[in-house]
């Protein structure tokens, strides 16, 4: 096949954004002249707003079909990359236009531009400030993030990685709640600096290596144990801020509180991906050595977020930070699954990421979706949601069942594999990540009963809407999926299979020269 | 020796550039309309741009022998060549901004123009100087020019202020220069310099550096960091930055950094290319005091020319450290990042004065206060400047940084590398304050837009080519690399 198709899930909606972005330009320079027909720009401002929200659906909608054939030409039965496209671009360092995705990163793109359309049908009405530029922001970012899942240079990988946190930061300084400034910035140079360290480290791969700055070179680069080490720790500077592992997790509570929704959704459902996808490219294969050197530091870190951080979901009283300190959690799953080193943790490890991206961005949605109507976040203005939105409700409480790990749906199958993973290397590992089945449902639960149960709380709640056409159609999608995934996950276990194995094989041979 | 042994076409560029300024300032002399000033300008530019093109008509193929003229005081490779380029385009960049800006401040002489054009043929021989004369010479010439471009606002206290600051410090550090090339001459009894290169080849295989030599470079790194502004030496950078008027700080901040360059190269990469060992230190440590402190103190500072002025300084830094590599990859990259830096800040001031308006500079952080919604397409430009200031991709000066860094880690200086790189995010932060300052925060004053804006429409097209330009190149940034990379080859 010689469609570029990769090439065309990244640049169709990066240069969508920008036509969109020209769109909805509506106000000039010259906006002293304006005054006099202020009516008449409102309407005009109105229409090119319906304008941008339609290309916008139109371009993510177009983007999503298309990366169907990524999962129905996908080969699972190789490890190999595929769809790969290749491109000189700056020969003085040797840095190439390559692309291609395996079993690992084709799921993360689906998952990618699948919650694109989720959120800019999630943005339609909400959104009525600067729609064109919101509209863009997104589009833009979705192409870059498939540019990150599907880069196999590491400059253009790390390019792609840094571009994305332009549109997030605008997103969140732009549409975000009160506190947003202070929150945008500490999630941007947070990621800046772990990124940094990792450039060096790419940096100084490109120098080991020859001169070449494949990915997959790196891959089979022989290297001595203490490069090695630094090497990780560069790495995971960049990739535990991102997932985030505690101790640096403290940006993501606050970066998710005062996000706008689309925002959160994104970031929770895609951006965290990042961190694992890079653990899962980077990391492991690249210094495996020191990757099983430090173990047990990483089990350790993964044992506290999925632990302390789930006791600290407990305590909020922001459903917003719950939801957001309930993601480090599982997040710790994914990281536990990546350093145990067995096909079993690996597989959990990815299948995690995607369920956590439906359930976290449809827990977001859910707190979007009370958010426009009653303006708080506070667990305590709530209390019997269910009387006036049965619909929702139903909702809330499958997707927050979810949450907590129940059997039936995608957050069972992760995490009941991370937990065998960890069985076949510590009883007591599982022990201590089993318990946060408990501590997820503990909040979890707590949470939908003092938000959806009980009695009605107030006047506001009582006269609360139920969700709409639009609002169920995002909701039901992403419904489906967490059964689907949670009652079958056979389709998905299948592409990622061999390039697991793979991954295992990999890792498990020594590197050292 | 004949006249035509002296070669002179070499140096066309520069005896055009010359002649010009004289002519400008003979019409300015016979014209008496009221408007001269503005012709002026735009005979100015069209002079930079005439010597801009017999550069190019003239641009000696990268593999080919370099040509001397007078004497071998003056080389015509294709590195100087390169820059030639460069400052003429970023001169009449600077030019183009100021136009209208001059005029309303009341600065517009025809004199303002032609200092200009002496200043940038000034520079222009530096780029080609091949003896400490003719460098001498160049940077004398630029730099006077300067001085007296700095006092050009005469009715303006801090103007005043900062150009006998300038001037005062600009001739220390000349003196002191002079001292180190005046240490260096009776070394090696040589001013040309392959010849001192030459003269040295002994010197640096010793096992000691004769302790003569080594004061005559600690000298010559002096003078160099205080021409660059450099921190322990940055002290009057700040002040001249912001006392002079827009107009000219966007000229100063340009081409005469491409200028230092060439000094830099010049003097260290070529005549003490076989002493890196000596100045190798002294570098990495002005570089990273450099970056420090730029990046540490601009987050203090509430005036923009100013924090652009610490970030100059931190730039320089930037700047150091592919020189302090000591090898060609890291000169290439250093050349890289100085064409890259200027471009960026040429553009950053110059949306300083796309911005001043009659009664008011625009020149307060607080000034930019919700400029997304008031001027959304001069705000889109500011913010592309800013990222790439602060080197985030996709921009150009993500590159640039990419350049450095590269060449730092290739020359085994690793942990350098990560210190600049952790300095590079406290210096993200003063340029994310600019586009939290213009996007996030509601406009505080409107009253400020009531009065017209200054700058005309060549300058707000030329805003626009000039920020964008940074983001466009991106396809074609391997072959700007391959080409820095070829003339240095060429040249060191």
């Amino acid at each position: 096949m010689n469609t570029p198709l990769l090439s065309i899930l990244i640049w169709l909606p990066i240069i969508g954004g920008v036509l969109v972005l020209g769109v909805g330009d509506a106000r000039g320079d010259n906006n002293g002249n304006g005054d006099g027909n202020g009516n008449g720009d409102g309407n005009n401002n109105g229409a090119r707003a319906a304008l941008a929200r339609k290309l916008a659906l139109g371009l993510s909608s177009a983007v999503l079909l298309l990366s169907v054939p990524l999962y129905t030409q996908f080969d699972a039965g190789s490890a190999a990359m595929q769809f790969t496209e290749h491109a000189r671009w700056i020969d003085a360092f040797n840095i190439h236009y390559a692309l291609g995705v395996d079993g690992i990163s084709m799921p993360l793109i689906l998952l990618t531009t699948l919650l694109t359309v989720v959120v800019v049908v999630a943005g339609w009405q909400v959104i009525t400030e600067r729609v064109a530029q919101y509209m863009a922001a997104f589009l833009i970012m979705e192409g870059l993030m498939v540019g990150v899942f599907s880069a196999l240079d590491a400059v253009l990988f790390y390019l792609f990685w840094e571009a994305m946190l332009i549109p997030m930061f605008l997103i969140i300084g732009i549409w975000g709640g009160p506190n947003r400034i202070y929150a945008t910035i500490k999630f941007f140079l947070y990621t800046l600096l772990g990124s940094l360290l990792m450039l060096v480290a790419l940096l100084y791969l490109y120098h080991a290596s020859g001169g070449s700055f494949s990915i997959l070179d790196y891959h089979r680069l022989p290297l001595a144990l203490t490069p090695q080490i630094f090497i990780f720790l560069a790495f995971f500077a960049a990739f535990a801020v991102k997932v985030p592992m505690f101790p640096v997790h403290t940006w993501l509570p606050d970066a998710h509180v005062e996000a706008p929704t689309g925002g959160s959704v994104i970031l929770a459902a895609v951006m965290l991906k990042m961190g694992g996808y890079g653990f899962m490219r980077f990391n492991l294969p690249v210094t495996p050595d020191a990757s099983r050197e430090l173990a047990w530091l990483m089990i350790t870190l993964s044992l506290i977020a999925v632990v302390y951080i789930a006791l600290v979901a407990l305590a909020q009283r922001d459903m917003k930070k719950l939801i957001a300190y309930s993601s480090i959690s599982h997040m710790g799953f994914v990281t536990l699954g990546l350093f145990l080193f067995n096909a079993h943790g690996f597989e959990g490890a990815l299948l995690q990421m995607i369920s956590h991206g439906f359930i976290s961005g449809a827990l977001f949605l859910c707190v979007g979706v009370l958010y426009d109507r009653m303006h708080s976040r506070q667990l305590a203005d709530y209390g019997g949601v269910a009387t006036p939105m049965p619909v929702f409700a139903a909702f809330m409480v499958l997707f927050a069942l979810a949450n907590a790990g129940l059997p039936g749906t995608s957050g069972f199958v992760g995490e009941l594999l991370v937990i065998l993973g960890a069985f076949q290397v510590n009883a007591w590992i599982a022990a201590a990540a089993a318990l946060t089945l408990i501590f997820g449902a503990a909040y979890t639960l707590w949470m939908v009963k003092r938000v959806v149960y009980g009695a009605v709380a107030s006047d506001k709640v009582a006269a609360l809407t139920d969700v709409n056409r639009r609002e169920i159609l995002f909701l039901a999608v992403l419904a489906a999926l967490v059964l689907l995934v949670g009652v079958w996950p056979a389709p998905l276990l299948e592409v990622m299979h061999a390039t697991l194995e793979h991954l295992a094989q990999h890792t498990a041979a020594s590197k050292l020269p | 020796m004949t006249f035509a042994s002296l070669k002179v076409a070499a140096a066309l560029p520069e005896i055009f550039l010359a002649v010009a300024a004289c002519a400008i300032l003979l019409f300015s002399a016979i014209n008496s309309s009221d408007n001269r000033a503005g012709r002026a300008c735009w005979f100015a530019v069209a002079a930079l741009l005439i010597t801009a093109l017999l550069v190019i008509a003239g641009f000696p193929a990268v593999d080919a022998a370099a040509t001397t003229a007078f004497n071998a005081m003056f080389i015509g490779d294709a590195l100087s060549a390169l820059m030639k380029v460069g400052m003429c385009l970023l001169c009449a960049a600077a030019f183009l901004y100021g136009r209208e800006y001059n005029r309303a401040r009341g600065i517009a002489t025809c004199e303002y123009y032609v200092l200009g054009l002496f200043s940038a043929a000034g520079m222009l021989v530096m780029a080609s100087a091949n003896h400490l004369l003719t460098l001498y010479l160049g940077l004398e010439l630029m730099s006077l020019c300067l001085y007296a471009l700095v006092a050009s606002a005469r009715e303006n206290k801090l103007a005043s202020e900062a150009a006998m600051k300038y001037f005062v410090l600009g001739a220390l550090a000349s003196s002191i220069l002079l001292y180190g090339m005046s240490l260096l001459y009776g070394l090696t009894g040589a001013l040309e310099l392959p010849a001192i290169r030459a003269a040295l080849v002994s010197a640096a295989d010793a096992d000691a550096v004769d302790p003569a030599l080594a004061l005559a470079v600690v000298f010559i790194v002096v003078a160099l960091a205080f021409k660059l502004g450099a921190a322990p030496f940055h002290m009057w950078l700040p002040d001249v930055y912001h006392g002079a008027p827009t107009s000219t700080t966007a000229f100063l901040s340009a081409a005469p950094k491409i200028a230092a360059f060439a000094v830099v190269l010049r003097l260290l990469a070529d005549g003490l290319g076989d002493l890196t060992g000596v100045w190798q230190s002294m570098l990495i440590i002005l570089a990273l005091l450099s970056v420090a402190v730029g990046n540490f103190i601009a987050i203090a500072q509430h005036n923009l020319k100013r924090m652009l002025a610490y970030s100059a300084v931190s730039h320089m830094g930037f700047f150091l450290f592919g020189i302090a590599a000591g090898n060609a990859a890291g000169y290439s990259a250093s050349l890289f990042y100085v064409l890259i830096y200027a471009v960026m800040s040429v553009g950053a001031f110059g949306a300083v004065l796309c911005l001043a308006r009659d009664g008011s500079e625009f020149e307060r952080l607080d000034d930019l206060r919700g400029l997304s919604k008031r001027q959304p397409r001069i705000a889109l430009l500011i913010l592309i400047l800013m990222l790439s200031m602060a080197g985030i991709p996709p921009t150009a000066g993500f590159f640039a940084k990419l350049a450095v860094i590269q060449a730092l880690v290739g020359a085994g200086l690793v942990w350098v590398a990560v210190a600049a790189v952790l300095l590079a995010v406290v210096g993200a932060f003063y340029y994310l304050r600019v586009i939290k300052l213009m996007y996030f925060d509601a406009p505080a004053d409107d009253a400020m837009d009531l009065a017209p804006a200054i700058a005309d429409r060549p300058a707000h097209v030329l805003l626009a080519f000039n920020a964008l330009i940074i983001i466009a190149i991106l396809p074609w940034i391997g072959a700007l690399i391959a080409l820095c990379n070829a003339v240095i080859a060429a040249a060191v």
